[in-house]
């Protein structure tokens, strides 16, 4: 049996959710004012940090105003906090129902969305808070990285970290399946992953065995990646080490994401006409 | 006030009824609210002091400013959920009723979970209280409570503004965040460390160095006039031109209809 995967019909969705995102402007406005001033009281307050004490810091104060801004231009690419809170509806609200007829795989359908809606807001978000950042006076202006491999090795490393941010997404979305209210729960795993994943503090920042730690969970594999290579803090043979590790946990999601898709299907049943 | 008590407890009644969602949601508040606390701790292991200030100076600070927000969302979370109340046409609803409407937006809801929060910041004004080097007098004990009350008038002051912009936009405005959530993330570090610039927009525009910073000097006696033991008081008359917002915003409302 030859099976074939149609990959039409995702791009076409991924299409549609992004011109969708495409279309909230004013919220775009808000948000970029929002994540620019967030972006600068937090360089503030490790500017702050690094008066006390210079030494002490295990990145550079030019690294981490490059992760700070980095980090705040492609905050809903990064952040599992941006659930896509139509997928629990469906769930909920028994609309999945439909999902489930039509001739495409859910999993797949589920995870083109929320990808989508991730990169489109990014990039409405991200180019206004670059160029404010890469014009702002020094200290606080963000500096290119030197060599354009290191921008490419960004890029890609930004690729994988937004398949592991939604691939792990994915399991909490087919966990609602067997949770009725997961509100608090999203909550907790979102507050806690988010943290470890270095979107408080970066990792870097951490103490020893938590660092260890934090940096081979999979939250190691989202957001800090991509910062810490962009930073320049990140080189050699660690950097390498890092990508693959994002490629083991994207794929490890994955499958876990399928196998517990299967598995709620199953069960479900659907009442009513 | 007989019938916003009556109105609390049926809060409490109906959220209890959900206790794993309650319990859940708890803990969601508690660990987010944790991680903050823990990125504090992670940064003093590294570094020993910011603007002058210690670890636990840090935390006093961390914990007045959590414990006031909490406070806030608590009594004032119908302001925070106006936007919805506003656009599901529920405005109307106690536009026509024979009370007062900011009485009415206030009582319809209460969030019980912050409760964690509130209990986080406890803990912690007992670990750092004790340890802070101060030497707590009945002024310094004053000052504390008063960052504290004012802080929680303060956010709620901040909570009406946003519904007040929210009569004219219908939608949420994110941009408000900056100013409540912002306010209670970044002031977990005093704001003077944040610069002249940022110090002088939260003392002139949005007073919330206020009920932090200024009286926070006074606490670690880096400032001994009892005019920094009082600013807090200041801080309250932001509620007027809010409240004077909001009754703008009303005469101008025009319902979304049904």
């Amino acid at each position: 049996m030859s099976r074939r995967i149609n990959i039409k019909p995702y791009t076409a969705l991924f299409r549609i959710r992004f011109t969708n995102a495409l279309q909230y402007r004013t919220a775009a406005i808000a948000g970029i004012v929002t994540n620019f001033a967030w972006g600068f009281m937090l360089i503030l307050a490790f500017s702050a940090f690094y008066d006390a004490n210079p030494e002490a810091s295990p990145m550079t104060f030019q690294q981490t105003v490059a992760y700070v801004w980095v980090q705040q231009a492609f905050i809903v690419m990064f952040f599992m906090w941006f659930f896509e809170n139509s997928i629990f509806e469906d769930i909920e609200s028994g609309q999945v129902s439909y999902d489930m007829v039509r001739p495409m795989d859910l999993y797949g359908r589920w995870f083109s969305m929320a990808a989508a809606n991730r990169v489109a807001r990014a990039a409405l978000r991200c180019i206004p808070v670059l160029i404010v950042a890469f014009i702002l006076p020094e200290p606080f202006r963000l500096a290119l990285p030197g060599e354009l491999g290191r921008l490419g090795l960004f890029f890609l490393s930004m690729a994988l970290s937004v398949g592991v941010v939604v691939s792990f997404s994915m399991l909490i979305y087919i966990s609602a399946f067997f949770t009725i209210n997961g509100l608090g729960s999203r909550v907790v795993v979102a507050s806690v992953g988010d943290f470890l994943a270095g979107a408080i503090i970066p990792i870097p920042f951490f103490p020893d065995t938590l660092r260890v730690l934090a940096e081979l969970s999979p939250f190691g594999a989202m957001q800090n990646m991509p910062l810490l290579i962009f930073s320049g803090h990140l080189a050699g043979d660690a950097l390498i080490r890092g990508l693959i590790l994002q490629v083991f946990w994207l794929i490890v999601l994955l499958l876990a994401g399928r196998a517990l898709m299967g598995r709620a299907l199953k069960r479900v049943i659907v009442q009513g006409g | 006030m007989r019938l916003y008590i009556k109105y609390f407890s049926m809060h409490v009644r109906s959220q209890m009824q959900y206790k794993t969602s309650f319990f859940f949601t708890s803990l969601g508040m508690f660990l987010t609210a944790f991680s903050t606390l823990l990125s504090i701790n992670f940064l003093f292991a590294r570094f020993d002091s910011v603007g002058g200030f210690s670890h636990e100076e840090v935390l006093i600070c961390f914990a007045v400013m959590m414990m006031a927000f909490s406070f806030a969302e608590l009594f004032g979370r119908g302001f925070d959920l106006f936007p919805t109340l506003l656009g599901n046409g529920g405005f109307d609803r106690a536009l026509v009723r024979p009370r007062n409407v900011i009485f009415q937006v206030l009582a319809s809801q209460t969030v019980l979970t912050r409760f964690a929060r509130i209990a986080q910041a406890g803990a912690v004004l007992a670990y750092a209280i004790p340890r802070s080097g101060i030497d707590w007098t009945w002024d310094k004990v004053m000052t504390l409570s008063l960052m504290i009350v004012c802080g929680a008038i303060l956010f709620f002051s901040l909570f009406v503004v946003y519904a007040a912009f929210s009569f004219f936009t219908v939608e949420g405005l994110e941009f408000m965040n900056i100013l409540t959530n912002g306010g209670l993330e970044h002031g977990r570090l005093p704001f003077g460390v944040y610069g002249d610039g940022v110090l002088k927009f939260l003392t002139y525009i949005v007073p919330l160095a206020l009920v932090q910073y200024y009286p926070l000097l006074y606490l670690v006696d880096r400032e001994d006039s009892i005019f920094y033991a009082l600013t807090p008081v200041f801080a309250l008359l932001f509620l007027l031109p809010c409240y004077g917002l909001f009754r703008f915003g009303l005469r101008h409302y025009k319902s979304t209809g049904s």
